[in-house]
């Protein structure tokens, strides 16, 4: 019943993450009321004295690569719909949307990894937890989104090879 | 002092991880390399950048539904509205989950079905409104002969509504397939060409009325509901919710007996 509370404190936080992952609102609402579902039937599953916020990024983060397999082509229905472009809701900010679309336009491995250290404030290896990735890789696509960030804003490409660090 | 600075510390410096002592010996690093300053400060703003655009989220209200629904429900039926989520491939937003949620007989068949045809709704305008030449099959300009025709087949005396008080007007429709019957598709055009897509099918033996319900394929939004014989669906990929809610609102009005 606690944990239940303290799923719904997360909320705020989650709809913040997944609507800089997913990058418009509705489908990013979509994405937190899946995540809450599946939360709440796997909540049994939930170690207590475990830190509950790194487990439902977790739930998020298989629910949205869930999401995006499935949003491939698999059924007729689906091969019908033809991809429309993307437009930000224009209520947002210049500053959003010119960031929605450079965020949009990193490779979502990496995308997740900036947005838990940068928005959530998660340490390096919270990420690397909640990811299920070693700590070096949490690194170096941090690294990576970072200067492809950059790049972005400032209106450049990134060099097509960057160091890998360690 | 000297000792090597990785590309890590420097992720780390930017995101304020360092000791005080590693802090001190990557500052004096850096100011041996502009070049590395610049690139770490610029870090260090976009880090602020990121976290600022997005902070308006923390203190937005919840969308209705969204924490009440999580609390509420056992977890046996939150299964089985996942498993049907799925089967049915539609992202349905929290306003539907409570529909789905109410004991009246009946009313999660209504919902699924009323949700398969928002689905039909979003891939018909996708299919249709980003066409150049071929929008629709007859025009505006032949408005009274396409609704005479669409009635016809449709079995049902259908209405067009106008939509100039949301700046946009009838481009024309078209007849489609639908799983009961044919359905009628009528497209809205602003004069920066933003469509709309009006979709409406006869609701045979159904004298039911639902509330607007919005779902989501993919980038397309549709608000949709049943009002006695119809049923309709308003759907566009270039109109934000807000938007799309006052087209329906607009919808709903005017086809009210």
């Amino acid at each position: 019943m606690d944990e239940a509370q303290r799923l719904v404190d997360l909320i705020p936080r989650l709809r913040r993450y997944a609507r800089a992952l997913v990058g418009e609102r509705a489908g990013a609402d979509d994405l937190v009321q899946d995540t809450l579902e599946r939360a709440w039937t796997k909540l049994h599953l939930y170690r207590r004295g475990t830190d509950l916020r790194a487990w439902l990024f977790t739930v998020m983060h298989n629910v949205h690569v869930n999401k995006l397999r499935a949003a491939r082509p698999t059924d007729p229905l689906d091969d019908a719909m033809p991809e429309l472009a993307q437009r930000a809701p224009q209520s947002d900010a210049l500053l959003v949307r010119d960031l929605d679309r450079a965020i949009a336009r990193l490779p979502a491995d990496q995308r997740a990894v900036l947005l838990l250290v940068t928005l959530e404030e998660m340490s390096y290896d919270e990420v690397a937890r909640t990811l299920g990735i070693p700590i070096g890789t949490v690194m170096s696509r941090l690294s990576r989104a970072r200067e492809k960030l950059r790049a972005l804003m400032l209106g450049h490409t990134p060099p097509a090879k960057l160091k890998v660090v360690k | 002092m000297n000792e090597a600075v990785s590309e890590a510390d420097l992720q780390a410096y930017v995101d304020g991880r360092l000791d005080p002592a590693r802090r001190a010996q990557v500052d004096a690093w850096l100011a041996a390399r502009p070049d590395e300053a610049e690139r770490v400060a610029a870090y260090r703003r976009l880090s602020g950048e990121v976290r600022a655009a997005y902070q308006a989220m923390l203190s937005e209200p919840l969308p209705e539904g969204l924490a009440r629904s999580l609390v509420r429900r056992p977890r046996l039926r939150q299964a089985a509205l996942a498993a049907a989520w799925v089967a049915f491939g539609v992202a349905i937003g929290a306003v539907a989950t409570l529909e789905l949620n109410a004991s009246r007989p009946g009313a999660a068949q209504l919902a699924n079905e009323s949700a398969l045809m928002a689905r039909r709704a979003a891939i018909a305008h996708a299919t249709y409104s980003p066409e150049v030449r071929h929008p629709v099959e007859v025009g505006a300009a032949d408005e009274g002969h396409l609704v005479a025709w669409l009635s016809k087949r449709l079995g049902v005396q259908l209405r067009v509504p106008k939509l100039a008080d949301a700046g946009m007007s009838l481009v024309g429709g078209r007849l489609l397939p639908g799983e009961n019957g044919p359905v009628a598709q009528f497209m809205y055009e602003s004069p920066n060409g933003r469509r709309v897509t009006l979709y409406v099918r006869q609701e045979k033996a159904r004298n039911v009325e639902t509330a607007f319900r919005y779902a989501r394929e993919r980038n397309v939004g549709v608000f949709y509901w049943i009002d006695r014989d119809c049923g309709y669906a308003i759907a566009s990929s270039d109109l934000g919710r807000d938007e799309l809610l006052k087209v329906a609102e607009l919808v709903y009005k005017q086809l009210e007996p």
